[in-house]
């Protein structure tokens, strides 16, 4: 067989940990949001994920843009803590209205610092 | 997540390795499984969701585990490194497709019209047989050349592939269809080929046809599969 081995792999949209791995090997400290369960109308499925720097860089998804800004928080906060978080918005939940889950949908993200 | 699992993360993706990724809810212990050091329950869970190529939480003994089976991506094959091939290619690989080009004419084949895609310059039957198409592999061909062409879907159709789709004109490809006739496939493998390819949005650049294809090839994927006339 007569492949190309120079050809690398061109990255897909959803190669977040490949975006993680790059900021963690130029010096950022980094955290990974993944969905770890969705119900309803909730936009992104579980293994969705988000990765997020302390310098305020994020790629990915964990909803529809609604929730980004929530788990963008406490992202930071596991940042510092090292404590992984796991953070639940529902429609039931009155945090889901205040961050704006306006899907009607329920999703839990669980949050770790890549160490 | 420790840093050492995220390459083995990504090493297992790149090499298509089936794995699990668990972590334990309450303290964020995690593995990549299979692990010796986890335990049996554990293994067992990622290999369990492995075969149901499932993600989610998991209860294991009083337990809540976010369990997230890794199976290897899904590849697509195109035959025919041609213009529309250039514009599949990168739509293939957005959507998460490990994406092979096979075409043996080396002006075509050219690394240089395909960054960042792995080119195959052997002969469709000879590559394709090499490639192993499972039943996460979708085939497209492209050539509009029966020599490329029509061995490529032989061996596309003699495979589990979950998605054969074959470039050209409803002449065309009833001409195609005689031959491969002569050979022995029946209406039951003509069934699987989708053709005219790629999905009825009118399509007419480049960009459009690899669009439309991809839409299809997607849909298959997601047990969407468009109803054909005879």
């Amino acid at each position: 067989m007569n492949t190309d081995d120079r050809a690398l792999p061109v990255r897909g949209a959803e190669d977040i940990l490949g975006i993680a791995a790059d900021w963690c090997a130029a010096g950022e400290t980094v955290a990974i949001a993944t969905v770890i369960q969705s119900w309803g109308s909730s936009p992104r499925p579980a293994g969705s994920r988000m990765a997020l720097t302390k310098t305020g860089k994020m790629e990915g998804s964990v909803s529809g843009g609604c929730i980004e800004g929530a788990v963008a928080d406490a992202a930071l906060e596991v940042m510092d803590t090292g404590t992984a978080q796991v953070l639940t918005y529902g429609v039931t939940d009155e945090s889901a209205w205040a961050v704006g889950l306006a899907c009607g949908g329920q999703v839990s993200v669980l949050v770790e610092k890549l160490t | 997540m420790i840093y050492a699992h995220l390459l083995r993360l990504r090493q297992a993706a790149a090499e298509r390795e089936p794995v699990t990724y668990a972590v334990r809810l309450a303290d964020g212990a995690s593995f990549v499984l299979p692990d010796q050091a986890a335990p049996p329950a554990i293994n067992q869970a990622g290999a369990d969701a492995l075969e149901a190529d499932r993600i989610g939480v998991v209860e294991i003994d009083g337990e809540s585990w976010f369990i997230e089976a890794r199976n290897p991506a899904p590849r697509l094959v195109v035959v025919g490194a041609v213009h529309i091939a250039q514009a599949l290619a990168p739509l293939a690989v957005t959507a998460g497709f490990d994406v092979t080009v096979i075409d043996p004419r080396t002006g075509f084949a050219a690394p240089e019209r395909f960054p960042g895609v792995r080119i195959d310059t052997a002969w469709p039957d000879e590559a394709l047989a090499a490639l192993q198409p499972d039943a996460r592999t979708a085939i497209v061909t492209l050539t509009h050349d029966p020599k490329l062409d029509d061995p490529a879907l032989i061996s596309a159709l003699r495979s589990d592939a979950f998605y054969v789709g074959a470039l050209g004109s409803s002449r065309t490809h009833a001409k195609r269809l005689d031959r491969l006739r002569a050979l022995g496939f029946d209406d039951a493998a003509f069934s699987r080929i989708a053709a005219p390819v790629g999905l009825d949005i009118g399509a007419r650049t480049a960009p459009e046809i690899a669009i439309s294809v991809i839409a299809e090839i997607v849909g298959a994927r997601r047990g969407k599969r468009r109803e054909r006339g005879a």
